[in-house]
């Protein structure tokens, strides 16, 4: 197993000496969605014409002799619950289909400043809501290294278009594990940076004291190269922070010697998965081989986070998701009463899975019941950030597996939706906490399904976590092993 | 399982607090599984937290001040671009008031 190749920093270079256009970078995207997405669904919108002129644009500027972006002409596919501007944007919900924004995210934005063409919009659980995209109301996404099996969600899209080849990195939102979930399930490095990193700004909300954006790619240097440029403090983001971006690409080259891995045994021991154990055993070894020391911590109270979250989630989303209510902008369902036609509005629009947890939030907020519910939630959620200061102690990165079993098939979770919320039961504490946290791949199973580890670090020290994850990648990365071959596609 | 949690009034009463209309099919689904999930949430009563204050954000937010200057805004035709109903440039939305319009 080696690292794979880092086509993002490669295309930038390609594209900077000439040696590709990114008119043919672009081409070649859409070439792949045209071939490949029929069978996977990762697209909700395909920008054939939008992401040619973006390629367009920096050919002309290289001709001129202007200087180029970071990601000039490297291809990049959005979650559909970043507002583009113009480009329709649905969150895979009948209550937004077919809405234009009238802006672009702060992350787009800084995307198209920085020279990347953005080739469409990807497919997701309905509101960023689910761990396996069949909450979209568009259809599900499929896993391009096995198409019986969920790509994982929410971000399940942005996921299974980088695994497969269809855009060179994406971007996802992670609320509770739906950009790491995913990226373990497709087998790409996924980021979800600390809380207050990269702006929120045109991310339609969900959670807000959880959502974070985050990129998906092929290489940890990738990864780095697009969190260098997403990240950062937006003022239209009253939660985004003043804090200096480092050079994360720089330490995607910082020998891993030295570094303080703090083992969650616990968790790593509570998988039932052999597989999945026998990834976790390789990465410790992997780990120990880079001159790493591994220690044992515990998170006492992180069993508890499936509780937590689904309590402050749901409660934050049943007040976000109010403002759809048929009067400014998607689907109304016209009524000649005010509250019936925002009543049948609702109904319509939303799918199971969001009404349950709105309703679910919504109770937890009514009256007689806020302190036993949400503010219970919230002081357990303080206990869990106790559980990673004492960790980080005597530890520089805490590890566990991102999920406790590769990638499910199609349907195995759907008649409970608390087993599906159990999906998420080692992604979520570092949310809670606020904390930054990755997804690396670490192995296949014999069957050939990925397996992801996960690093969580101290607050906005993504920098060793992109260290720790360059480690692992260098001794147990997929390679160019890639999912493509599942697509009768060895190109 | 003892009684469930939510009850199918119950699910009714918060349906009509989140604008939201429910069937009787689903009202009766929502309060089965809203009551398992609920039931699963016991667990935090085992925990002592009367001593801990809650994380509203979990890293500490500065209010910092900027300037009062004057940005641009969406013009109002870009504001209204996705209602699905407009008149006279405002959002419209059916009669709230009652008598005669």
């Amino acid at each position: 197993m080696s690292a794979p190749r880092s086509i993002v920093v490669q295309t930038a270079e390609a594209v900077r000496k000439g040696e590709r256009t990114a008119v043919e970078v672009c081409e070649e995207s859409l070439a792949r969605i045209e071939r490949h997405d029929g069978a996977l669904n990762a697209f909700l919108y395909v920008d054939r014409e939008g992401a040619l002129e973006a390629a367009r644009r920096v050919d002309e500027a290289r001709a001129k002799g202007e200087p180029l972006g970071p990601l000039a002409g490297v291809t990049i596919a959005i979650k559909d619950n970043l507002c583009t501007r113009g480009v329709p944007t649905s969150c895979a919900s009948k209550i937004l289909e077919g809405w234009r924004p009238p802006y672009d995210a702060d992350s787009v934005e800084r995307l198209r400043a920085a020279g990347a063409v953005l080739v469409g919009k990807t497919n997701l659980d309905e509101f960023a809501m689910g761990s396996s995209t069949e909450n979209s109301a568009f259809g599900p996404v499929k896993n391009p290294w096995d198409l019986s099996r969920v790509p994982g969600g929410s971000s399940g899209g942005s996921a299974a278009a980088v695994a497969a080849g269809l855009s060179q990195a994406s971007l996802g939102s992670d609320t509770g594990g739906s950009v790491r979930q995913p990226g373990a399930f497709c087998g790409v490095t996924a980021v979800k940076p600390t809380y207050g990193r990269v702006s929120r700004y045109g991310l339609i909300a969900f959670a807000s004291s959880l959502d974070q954006v985050g990129p998906f790619t092929k290489s940890v240097r990738d990864a780095a190269r697009l969190m260098e440029v997403i990240a950062g403090h937006d003022p239209r983001d009253a939660t985004s922070l003043e804090r200096e971006v480092p050079r994360y690409e720089a330490a995607c080259d910082e020998p891993a010697k030295g570094l303080r891995v703090g083992v969650v045994r616990s968790q790593v021991e509570a998988v039932e998965d052999a597989e999945v154990r026998a990834a976790m055993d390789a990465t410790l070894d992997a780990l120990r081989d880079a001159g790493a020391t591994l220690v044992d911590v515990e998170l006492p109270h992180a069993k508890y986070a499936v509780s937590v979250y689904y309590l402050v989630a749901t409660a934050e989303a049943s007040s976000n998701l109010a403002r759809f209510d048929g009067v400014r902008y998607g689907l109304r369902v016209s009524r000649d009463d005010l509250v019936e036609m925002v009543e049948e509005t609702r109904a319509q629009g939303f799918g199971p899975e969001v009404k349950r947890r709105i309703m679910l939030g919504t109770y937890a907020l009514s009256a007689g019941y806020y302190d036993a519910f949400y503010l219970k939630a919230q002081k357990v959620r303080t206990l869990i950030r106790r559980d990673y200061d004492a960790a980080f102690e005597v530890c520089d990165v805490v590890l566990s597996p991102t999920t406790p079993t590769p990638a499910f098939e199609f349907g195995a979770r759907t008649h409970d939706p608390l087993a599906m919320y159990l999906a998420d039961i080692f992604t979520l504490p570092p949310s809670l906490a606020g904390l930054p946290a990755f997804s690396t791949p670490c192995g296949l199973t014999k069957g050939g399904l990925p397996v992801g580890v996960q690093l969580t670090g101290r607050p906005f020290d993504e920098a060793t976590l992109f260290r720790a994850s360059a480690a692992i990648e260098a001794r147990l990365g997929l390679g160019e092993h890639e999912a493509r071959a599942f697509l009768g596609d060895k190109a | 399982m003892s009684e469930p949690k939510i009850s199918v009034d119950v699910v009714r009463h918060v349906a009509r607090l989140a604008r939201l209309r429910v069937t009787d099919e689903e009202a009766s689904a929502l309060a089965s599984q809203l009551s398992h999930v609920l039931d699963h949430m016991d667990e935090l009563n085992a925990l002592d937290v009367s001593e801990v204050p809650p994380t509203s954000h979990a890293i500490p937010l500065d209010s910092p001040f900027r300037e009062d200057a004057v940005r641009e805004g969406l013009s109002r035709e870009e504001a209204l671009a996705g209602a699905p109903l407009e008149i006279a440039g405002g959002f419209a939305v059916p009669k709230v008031l009652g008598g005669e319009g």
